[in-house]
């Protein structure tokens, strides 16, 4: 059987690259912002008869309306059939129907999505983000800290809660680092629901933590008076929740699958987000928070 | 629970899950009753909701709140000739910004609605003519208009503390009022807003008789008004007299056809995720796994049911939400089956093992829980519209599989071991 603690600085080395080149992805390369996040308007339509990209371009410059012609490439994005989005800055409603107007000589138009965001909304939403982010973060490490509060030796109650901070923060950089890549990579956005599927993770990635400190808090209880070291304890913990951690994860994770790959494609990143996050999450409750665990505790109770 | 009880429990969940899933089946219930249908929420049932922000730079601050009241109920009014189901119209504050916001589901012409919302509230006066000969009512408007009034307020008679409207005009409007109240001593004027009369099934309230010229531009309306309604007329008279023009900075329409499709399919990934879990607990669990899969079976059915009766209005994130939880449903399960294969493995007895697992694994699933239940509640808080729905779905359907996963479950193993014995 494994010995987590033996190889501790294995993993958690590993982790900590991980992490590192996540923050790195993130910071050189940004996370890709999309429209509620920044302002700007998009744009699903599908035409009765096949056109391209080109052409709807054409359409669109040729508006004397639009004063700021759509920057990049990818303003306009083939989907499916002849289903396509465009980006544009935000839009009233008189350029809207001009837009549309002009599109109209391309064929049919069936109107999909139309979404047009102000950028005051984007930067508030921003705002909020962070803030909640950070409230759960904080949240539930408080809480985590205040539910073990009963065993402080011979680990501090708040140690529990320290390392839950530390996992949560990596199973949450993980998956915007692999966002950050992927909109470098294939221009995937980040939007609300990203920053939903962030929260949700460390929502759900906590409940293996929490399966593994409560043995731990048991099995130290037990122990007392026997001898045994906090090494043994932590590794007896693990063991013995090493099936149901994997468990309880696995269900989450099946169900996860069935909707990455029957599910609407507009939910496809919010369920990537959370089912990476949802592996590193239970990666790191056994990998990461007990060895974390151990190495605070360790100079009282490794003796 | 007594042993006796058990059964009859059991026979009670039953039922009651029994009827939530068929209340919630649409095909079903709807052939039955047509009480309460499910709420779809606009990127399902197809539709627009529009955002906009209340410019109140020109509103004096004791004002605004009268005047947001009133531009939302004048908002309402004219959405509601739309004729689209249910149109919600709400404010909402956004740090020190005032917004409205505007839900049709349904709509056809986007275009023309956004020109008629956007459009400043429009007050005036109008005399009353009565025509002799067709004894019809005709109402001929003046000159006196919203922009020649300055403010309005509740105020109350000094000496009854009667409910009274106090208004005052600039100096132009206090020469046309006064003009207007010499001509019509002792007959009505109507106040319109939008065209129609202010309280529209109200001829007495619209319309205040004229009791003694008015000069000076102070007027006050004294009548039989009760306090809401006497905050009801000022509040769309300030909507209809002070500057505060709306601005439209977001819009998001969806296509019906689209939502529906978006619901067809996160309905069958569902449904498949719920049937792959089931297959992995019968499959793991044996036995045990069977009893988890039909108390997550009445998780679904319960959880709907508090879904549709509360109601809480669908949205494709909030069926992301439950599907999510229907993963989560089964961890309790497994949490407590774990233990109990422990605890039978010291030499309990099965219905010791049953007891003790629950009871040993209790304070696992209750952290966990609450943590998520963290998660939600600042979701909640933080987000409006769409992601509310999330959060709400994701609160209470840990709530719910907390009852389906702990109770329900436990009573059926109580059963079953009190029958093998």
């Amino acid at each position: 059987m494994l010995d987590v603690i033996n190889k501790k600085y294995l993993y958690l080395g590993f982790s900590a690259i991980l992490v590192f080149a996540s923050w790195v992805l993130m910071l050189s390369l940004g996370l890709r912002q999309g429209i509620d996040l920044t302002g700007g308007t998009q744009w699903q339509i599908a035409f009765s008869k096949s056109t391209s990209t080109a052409a709807i371009n054409e359409a669109l410059v040729q508006r004397t309306i639009l004063s700021v012609a759509p920057k990049g490439t990818e303003a306009i994005v083939k989907r499916s059939g002849n289903s396509f989005i465009i980006r544009l800055p935000a839009t009233s409603e008189e350029e809207h129907q001009a837009y549309r107007t002009a599109l109209q000589k391309l064929g049919n138009l069936d109107e999909q999505n139309f979404s047009s965001i102000g950028p005051t909304i984007g930067h508030e939403l921003r705002q909020k983000s962070i803030w909640a982010i950070i409230l759960v973060l904080f949240g539930i490490s408080l809480y985590i800290a205040y539910a073990f509060r009963k065993v402080s030796k011979p680990i501090s109650s708040w140690k529990y809660g320290l390392a839950t901070l530390i996992s949560l923060f990596h199973d949450v950089s993980i998956p915007a680092g692999m966002l950050a890549f992927l909109g470098w990579h294939s221009g995937i956005e980040i939007d609300t629901n990203f920053i939903v599927a962030l929260l949700v993770v460390m929502g759900f990635s906590v409940h293996d933590t929490i399966v593994v400190f409560d043995r731990i808090r048991e099995n130290v209880l037990l122990s007392r008076g026997r001898g045994l070291s906090l090494h043994d304890v932590i590794v007896k913990s693990i063991r013995e929740t090493f099936a149901r951690s994997v468990n309880t994860s696995l269900t989450l994770i099946l169900v996860l699958l069935a909707l990455i790959f029957f599910g609407p494609p507009s939910l496809f990143y919010f369920v990537l987000t959370i089912l990476v996050g949802t592996i590193f999450g239970t990666y790191s409750s056994i990998f990461i928070a007990s060895p974390l665990l151990y190495i605070m505790g360790g100079k009282k109770g490794s003796g | 629970m007594q042993q006796r009880r058990l059964i009859p429990f059991l026979v009670f969940i039953t039922a009651v899950s029994v009827l939530a899933g068929l209340f919630s089946y649409q095909q079903v219930w709807q052939s039955i009753s047509s009480f309460r249908p499910w709420s779809l929420g606009l990127d399902l049932a197809g539709g627009t909701v529009l955002t906009y922000e209340i410019d109140l730079a020109n509103v004096a601050a004791v004002d605004r709140d009268s005047v947001v009241n009133g531009l939302r109920d004048v908002l309402e009014k004219r959405v509601n000739l739309f004729g689209v189901r249910e149109p919600r119209v709400y404010t909402e504050n956004a740090g020190t910004s005032r917004r409205l916001v505007i839900e049709l589901a349904g709509i056809r012409d986007v275009n023309e609605a956004i020109k008629q919302i956007g459009a400043t509230p429009f007050l005036d006066f109008r005399e009353v003519i009565q025509s002799k000969s067709t004894s019809t009512v005709e109402f001929v408007p003046t000159a006196l208009t919203g922009r020649y009034i300055k403010s309005a307020q509740v105020g109350r008679d000094q000496t009854t503390g009667v409910p009274e409207i106090d208004f005052t005009l600039t100096s132009e409007g206090g020469t046309i009022f006064r003009d207007i109240t010499k001509k019509n001593i002792g007959k009505p004027i109507c106040i319109f807003i939008d065209n129609a009369p202010i309280i529209p099934d109200s001829f007495s309230d619209s319309c205040p008789n004229v009791q003694t010229e008015i000069s000076g531009g102070n007027a006050r309306i004294t009548g039989r008004f009760s306090l809401t309604r006497a905050q009801t007329i000022v509040e769309r008279f300030n909507a209809g007299a002070l500057p505060a023009p709306i601005n439209l900075i977001n819009q998001q329409t969806i296509d019906a056809d689209f939502g529906a499709d978006s619901l067809m399919k996160a309905l069958w990934a569902g449904m498949l995720g719920t049937l792959i879990v089931m297959a992995f607990m019968v499959i793991y669990y044996r036995t045990l796994g069977v009893f988890a899969s039909i108390a997550l079976l009445f998780y679904i059915a319960l959880t709907a049911g508090v879904f549709k009766i509360v109601p809480i209005t669908l949205t494709l994130s909030g069926i992301a939400g439950f599907i999510l939880s229907i993963g989560m449903a089964v961890d309790a399960n497994i949490l407590v089956f774990e233990r109990m294969k422990e605890e039978l493995k010291k030499g309990l007895s099965r219905q010791a093992a049953v007891e003790e697992g629950f009871k040993r694994a209790w304070t696992s699933i209750r952290d966990s829980n609450i943590s998520t239940m963290i998660t939600s509640a600042v979701l909640y808080y933080f987000t409006s519209g769409f992601v509310q729905g999330f959060a709400l779905a994701l609160f209470l359907g840990v709530v719910v599989s907390m009852f389906s996963a702990i109770t329900i479950t436990r009573t059926i193993l109580r059963v079953s071991v009190s029958q093998s014995n």
